[in-house]
């Protein structure tokens, strides 16, 4: 191989390389970004069965319930909608009625939506950003809670 | 003492703004006075914003609530650790510290720069300059510490008690000292491209920050992901949570930098490309301070959120990349290229490691942003997490990680792979023995497990392998090899150290995702339960009262084969009443280099409490690699090589020393 045909080989790996990354990549971010949904945005999305979405909003006053061991079952709520959910392990110690939080998991055939993460975020008003903002486009959100 | 401290911050503003005009004109019309300006006013400058930081500590230390910012963050029962700490657990206070270690860090080549060219050296204070000036205006004009409040509240509105620990008095002066670091690396980048010259002291002086900052850098990350592994309760270490990729993102550059600007400073060859990567680093720096500092994210790191704050920090963002990407675009093709090198070598090498660290830098960079971009254009909120980088992130680093071995054993210019592989044969052979261990003895389930502890392994007898052939172990006589052994430069000690500690955090980080075990259950006080072949009994719930929360400790024995207690784990469940918030305290005994960890969760009804185990295998070598990976660059910096110029100085004070003996 002369110089040059060398030097073009290394440029050629290192091309394919890149586009190897950057189509790991994008192809990543189709199937492993989980989109965010509050309980009254469901109805309008096409789910695949099975996909990893978050999903947001308030904990229903009075719907937490312990059941067997350290499964809890809660309702998240909009005010316009709820959802039913279910999630086996320890909640975060900001999780409380009527606050916001934001669920991770899939749902399951009875259309119970089974977490495997709870995040109430350590923000001063329990309120994750995207349940605000997600609560302030419906209209139920008032600024002055604060 | 505050009104100076917020007047010490002014003159250092002012100062700053000197210190960027004087020496750069100076420069230009190479004029020795104006550029001689800069010396003593970065010095001073370091100075007036120690003062400035001091008064505000001491504002936190005595409780001093007429100030606005100590009255959000302090509390007059907290520990006085903690009260000191508080100075940088707030928003106002973090951005002080930030330009305290920069002009730190000013200062610090403004003192022991003297052997460098004076144009140069004017033109990295400079820059380092006006990257302060912009930093104390938005300090100033929108996070003022020192804002009084008036009348004077009678006590404070308590430091958020996530905060209230001793990782808070480590992790950020360490994070920053490794963020801001790099931005020594960014002034000699951009002087370089003022002067479109780089010599041979720009890569001598620029490695070695790089190493300081590569070090603080590395210390500071595997601090706070320990940091959040116990405080959170979570159990997890990583969670690529935009902020902790907001920092390794400069750390994966900055690793890249570490390594190309050996290959400059060796055979000057790469300089532009170690130039530029000089200024992403930084860069990527910026962004992070940008993503963590403007309320763009939530996170524990968002202190407060004002959106004029967002918006300076992104002019200062786009002003600096932009301005030295613009410099470089138009600069670089000044600047001359260097040596060359057959693929397989040394450089070759170090080129193949720089290609993978940009690109996992890369689809970090994406995988954090892209969330941002489509909320920015779209109604759509997503969040990008584990599964992404999992799937993007692994396949980039594995074979890096394979290939680490081969590159110090690789020859410059040319090297000859058959013979590097043939030395690492033994290296190879305990790779291999470790994975059929872990598959026939340990878990034969899973190979990924039994792969990924052999790739550990194979890092770490790499390193080992290197040290033995550069002292030629098994070539020459014992006794020449202890001479060459002792005889080697530092810096080859202190790549293999890094290397070995790059193995030992991949064997915690296998260990532990692979072999790590967890339950869940309710307990009553008196049950046992058992994990990974450990006994643990819950013996009750106690209450506790602390300076300023009250805690519901629970108390688990550790029962031995015998059912005799071994030790005793506490999990306990804090309120703070001040802030009205429960933090979760997690019990974790060590054994060997795993862990034991529990967390406490509800009290249900019946006065039994949900309680979350996990086994931890080798999890503390995560940090521990860590730690090795930082004395490496320790190491490193020691060697005489870099130790700037110090045969020049001494050739000059010895020429000094007559002439000032004369009377």
């Amino acid at each position: 191989m002369t110089r040059k045909q060398k030097r073009l080989s290394v440029i050629a790996g290192g091309l394919a390389f890149l586009g190897a990354a950057t189509g790991l990549t994008f192809y990543a971010l189709g199937q492993k970004a989980s989109y965010f949904y509050m309980p009254a945005d469901l109805t309008s999305a096409s789910l695949q069965p099975g996909q990893r979405i978050r999903l947001g909003g308030l904990v229903e006053k009075g719907t937490i319930e312990r059941g067997q061991g350290a499964t809890v079952a809660f309702s998240v709520t909009d005010n316009q909608k709820q959802v039913k959910v279910t999630y086996t392990g320890i909640l975060p110690d900001l999780f409380r009625e009527e606050q916001g939080v934001i669920t991770e998991g899939t749902f399951r055939q009875d259309g119970v939506f089974v977490a495997d993460s709870v995040l109430a975020k350590h923000d001063e008003n329990y309120m994750p950003k995207e349940v605000a903002d997600g609560l302030k486009s419906k209209g139920v959100w008032q600024e002055s809670k604060k | 003492m505050v009104e100076t401290g917020h007047f010490a911050l002014v003159l250092a503003f002012a100062l700053s703004v000197v210190q960027t005009l004087v020496p750069l004109f100076g420069a230009r019309m190479n004029n020795q006075k104006m550029m001689a300006v800069g010396g003593p006013v970065a010095v001073t400058g370091f100075a007036l914003t120690a003062l400035s930081f001091a008064a505000l500590a001491m504002a936190y230390a005595t409780s001093d609530f007429s100030v606005a910012n100590v009255w959000d963050n302090s509390h007059s029962l907290q520990p006085l650790i903690y009260k000191i700490t508080g100075t940088w657990g707030n928003h106002e206070g973090s951005m002080l510290l930030w330009v305290l270690i920069l002009t730190f860090f000013g200062g610090l080549v403004a003192a022991f720069g003297s052997n460098l060219p004076a144009t140069l050296r004017a033109n990295v204070l400079a820059v380092q300059g006006a990257i302060g000036a912009t930093f104390f205006l938005f300090i100033l004009a929108t996070s003022n510490p020192f804002a009084r409040l008036n009348p004077a509240p009678i006590e404070g509105r308590d430091l958020n008690p996530i905060l209230q620990d001793l990782g808070l008095a480590i992790h950020p002066p360490l994070l920053y000292l490794g963020y801001v670091g790099f931005s020594i690396c960014f002034s000699f980048s951009v002087a370089a491209l003022i002067e479109g010259r780089i010599d041979a002291s720009w890569a001598r002086w620029v490695r070695p920050w790089t190493l300081v900052a590569w070090m603080f850098l590395t210390g500071g990350i595997a601090m706070g992901s320990y940091w959040a592994y116990y405080e959170l309760g979570w159990g997890g270490f990583w969670f690529w949570d935009p902020v902790e990729n907001a920092s390794f993102m400069p750390w994966l550059a900055g690793t890249a930098l570490l390594h190309s600007a050996i290959v400059m400073e060796k055979r000057s060859a790469l300089k532009i490309w170690t130039l530029l990567l000089a200024i992403l680093t930084f860069s990527l720096s910026l962004l992070g301070t940008f993503l963590v500092r403007s309320g763009v994210l939530t996170s524990v790191h968002a202190f407060a959120t004002d959106p004029t704050r967002g918006v300076f920090i992104l002019c200062i963002l786009t002003l600096f990349i932009g301005g030295s990407l613009a410099l470089f675009a138009f600069r670089a093709s000044s600047l001359t290229a260097g040596g060359l090198f057959h693929p397989i070598s040394r450089e070759g090498a170090l080129v193949l490691n720089n290609l993978f660290l940009t690109t996992a830098t890369a689809t970090v960079l994406i995988g954090t942003l892209y969330p941002l971009a489509v909320e920015a254009v779209s109604a759509d909120k997503i969040s990008v997490g584990a599964p992404f980088f999992n799937l993007t992130f692994g396949p980039l680093m594995v074979p890096l990680l394979v290939a680490v071995p081969f590159g110090p054993l690789l020859a410059w210019k040319r090297g000859d792979i058959f013979a590097v592989a043939q030395r690492l044969m033994a290296a190879f052979a305990a790779a291999l023995l470790a994975v059929l261990v872990t598959a026939l003895f340990i878990d034969g389930a899973s190979v990924f497990a039994a792969l990924g502890v052999g790739l550990a392994f194979w890092l770490i007898c790499g390193a080992l392998t290197d040290i033995a052939v550069k002292s030629g172990f098994g070539s020459v006589a014992p006794g020449i090899i202890f001479r060459r052994f002792a005889g080697l430069p530092r810096s080859v000690f202190g790549t293999a150290l890094a290397h070995l500690g790059l193995g030992l955090t991949t064997l915690g980080i296998v260990g532990t995702l692979c072999f790590g075990t967890e339950k869940i259950l309710s307990m009553h006080a008196g049950e046992t339960v058992q994990l990974s072949g450990h006994t643990l009994r819950f013996e009750g719930l106690y209450p506790a009262q602390g300076p300023n929360y009250s805690e519901d400790r629970g108390r688990f024995a550790l029962l031995g084969a015998d059912g005799s207690t071994t030790a005793v784990i506490t999990s306990s469940k804090r309120s703070y009443p001040v802030r009205q918030m429960t933090t979760t305290e997690s019990g974790i005994k060590t054994i060997g280099f795993s862990q034991l960890y529990l967390s406490l969760g509800d009290e249900g009804t019946d006065g039994s409490v949900v309680v979350r185990l996990w086994w931890k295998p080798l999890v503390t070598l995560i940090w521990g690699g860590s730690l090795v990976m930082m004395a490496g660059a320790a190491v490193s910096l020691m060697d005489r090589r870099l130790r700037v110029g110090a045969p020049s100085r001494r050739r000059k004070s010895a020429g000094a020393v007559p002439s000032a003996s004369l009377p």
